[in-house]
């Protein structure tokens, strides 16, 4: 009952001061609303940027990087000599990759794992020459990984599969050697390998360092290419159930081979700090917009509070206690709020609706920019908690009035 | 004269002002007041009539002395457990009518009973229009506040203060602000609350008429009571 009373008073001022909730609850309307807006262009360009990288790399790689040269004396207690340090691979063979592989496939964190056979590869035609890099890979598994498919605009993934003559280029290469589907394509590889080869496919990913660089090949083809035997594998691609804890993956990986293990963020460590700079600063505007918000529905009960303070005193005459006044105030402050909030959302949604109408042009398309659950909670809950925290001070002032210092006047 | 119930004292009330110099506004005040007494203070103007009534009335608590109401020692009580003996035990009538003006009158007389809590919205609801009833102003309980006379505000008022049915009702120049002919209402209803229905009464004001027709008058002069019982002369006013 008591609570009841307070709930019926703070109703009755909303409703009679229509104007003035009004004003503040479109404060927070804009706030709110900027910000769903804003963390949802932020979202949408992070979750675009890394379907990107997952477009040709795998959350985590296995692979075997470069060794320098070791001091000839490690025993601090001496003196370490170098001698021309330099580059002391030989080869950068994974050995007994099977083995390897199928321990790391058994691994319950692993959904998925492949091997590649990487090469450098020039492709010819006549006296034309461009520089690229194959890839020796099993297309079934390989297109079950980066979707590979999605992205032929001629031909097909299903022709490669043990054609072991086939070749499937990016379209920059097509384009520029001007060759089409089964047209040859001659293939010279670093280790001096020449092959005439068949085009069974040709891929665009809007990547032009992909397009104009890229092709697929059979993995024993690869192999011939630099000259190694059927149990070379260059690189291992592992996918794991979550892409963001690639770390802890890492370092369980990690202790199944002497390798190296290297995780999508420290491959693509470019990409994630522009992404993060871009979110800090989409984050720091939206909570600044939240902040002006914020001070809108203080400033208005405030002012609310300084009209009412012969209210407040009588209500402290006749037995309201000050944390009742509070309840009365913050009620105010949630119902303008939630008001707001609510209208913020409605806001955003336009906003978000309109943004992903627009057409970008090049590989983005139309802006990428979606409707996200988990932003629109975290809207609403910022939204009313601003406002809380903007009624809370106002409350407690008219919590405190005097009701003697009224009466005296 | 018959043993008469105390329902509120004071013992050595003082009370200083600080602002812009020290300044003992009230100077060692007892006096018992009874149930069912229609008590008024006068006083002139800086007197420390309505000081005293603010430290009787529990919302000023910078005081020293002591203060008892109806037997229980109020000094030194916390604020929650004064708003909710001032929302049980006093009711108050001021000068200017303080009515919350978006609310219909008898949401205004409702809102006390409401708080208190013991009896069920519909019961508030129907005692409040007993109450404003029997001031005569049934008619316009569903006006909002603001949109009545100064006198019907008054009334409202009172029966606000009324509502709880409290031992004491505690006004501040109750008719300061109202003509001859509300002023003889206002005062007719304080005489039947008090005899008819034991309520104590203690009302400041500086209209003689007004405190001559009360049972007793207590008079301060700067701080001090200087009489519990103040007689006045009809020829000379």
């Amino acid at each position: 009952m008591k609570h009841n009373t307070n709930v019926d008073i703070a109703f009755t001022h909303i409703i009679t001061r229509k104007k003035q909730t009004l004003v503040a609850a479109l404060g927070v309307t804009l706030g709110v609303g900027v910000y769903l807006f804003m963390n949802s262009l932020s979202s949408g360009f992070s979750s675009f940027s890394r379907d990107e990288i997952f477009k040709n790399s795998a959350h985590i790689k296995i692979y075997k990087d470069e060794e320098l040269s070791k001091p000839i004396s490690s025993d601090s207690s001496r003196i370490s000599v170098i001698l021309n340090p330099q580059i002391t691979t030989l080869s950068k063979k994974i050995i007994n990759p099977e083995a390897l592989l199928a321990n790391v496939k058994k691994q319950p964190y692993v959904t998925s794992a492949i091997a590649q056979v990487s090469f450098d590869a020039f492709y010819n035609r006549g006296k034309a020459q461009i520089k690229g890099s194959g890839n020796g890979v099993n297309m079934t598994e390989y297109d079950a990984m980066f979707n590979t498919g999605k992205y032929m605009v001629a031909g097909s993934i299903n022709a490669l599969p043990g054609n072991l003559n086939g070749i499937i280029i990016g379209s920059g290469i097509a384009e520029k050697l001007s060759l089409g589907l089964n047209d040859n394509i001659t293939i010279t590889s670093a280790f001096g390998v020449v092959k005439v080869m068949k085009i069974v496919g040709i891929f665009t990913t809007g990547n032009s360092m992909n397009d104009q660089q890229k092709s697929y090949v059979n993995i024993s083809t690869a192999q011939q290419f630099v000259k190694e035997g059927p149990s070379f594998v260059s690189t291992i691609f592992v996918n794991t159930p979550s892409a963001d804890k690639s770390e802890k993956y890492v370092s369980l990986l990690q202790q199944l081979t002497p390798y190296t293990v290297e995780d999508w963020k420290t491959t693509n460590a470019d990409v994630m700090s522009g992404d993060k700079t871009r979110s800090t600063l989409m984050n720091s505007i939206s909570y600044a917009i939240l902040i002006v918000a914020a001070f809108g529905i203080y400033n208005i009960l405030s002012s609310t509070i300084t009209q009412k303070i012969n209210d407040i005193a009588i209500l402290k005459a006749t037995g309201f206690a000050g944390k009742d006044v509070i309840r009365i105030f913050l009620l105010e402050a949630i119902i303008m709020g939630l008001i707001g909030t609510l209208m913020g959302l409605v806001i955003g949604s336009i906003l978000i609706g309109i943004m992903s109408k627009i057409y970008m042009g090049g590989p983005v398309g139309y802006f990428p920019i979606s409707f996200e659950t988990r932003l629109f909670a975290r809207s609403f809950i910022l939204g009313l908690f601003i406002t809380f925290c903007a009624g809370y001070f106002p409350a407690r002032k008219a919590a405190k009035v005097d009701p003697v210092e009224i009466f005296r006047k | 004269m018959e043993k008469r119930e105390v329902i509120l004292s004071t013992g050595g009330l003082g009370k200083y002002f600080y602002d812009p110099v020290k300044f003992k506004v009230l100077d060692d005040i007892s006096f018992e007041a009874y149930k069912g007494e229609f008590l008024t203070l006068v006083g002139k103007s800086g007197s420390g009539k309505s000081t005293l009534l603010y430290c009787l009335s529990t919302m000023d608590t910078a005081y020293e002395g002591e203060l008892f109401i109806a037997g229980e020692k109020i000094t030194g009580k916390k604020t929650n457990e004064l708003s909710a003996l001032r929302n049980k035990s006093i009711g108050f009538i001021f000068q200017f009518h303080y009515l919350l003006p978006e609310f219909s009158c008898l949401k205004n007389v409702m809102l006390p009973a409401l708080k208190l809590g013991k009896y069920s919205y519909k019961e508030v609801e129907e005692r409040a229009y007993n109450k404003l009833e029997v001031l005569g102003i049934k008619d316009q309980a569903l006006k909002p506040a603001s949109k009545l006379s100064g006198g019907q505000q008054q009334r409202v008022s009172i029966a606000r203060a009324l509502i709880n049915d409290p031992a004491i009702i505690m006004c501040d120049e109750p008719t300061g602000n109202l003509d001859s002919k509300n002023t003889q209402i206002v005062f007719n209803i304080f005489k039947q609350i008090a005899h008819d229905f034991g309520q104590t009464i203690i009302a400041v004001t500086h209209d003689n008429d007004f405190a001559a027709a009360s049972d007793r008058t207590i008079e301060l002069a700067d701080g001090k009571i200087i009489s519990h019982d103040k007689v006045f002369d009809e020829q000379n006013p």
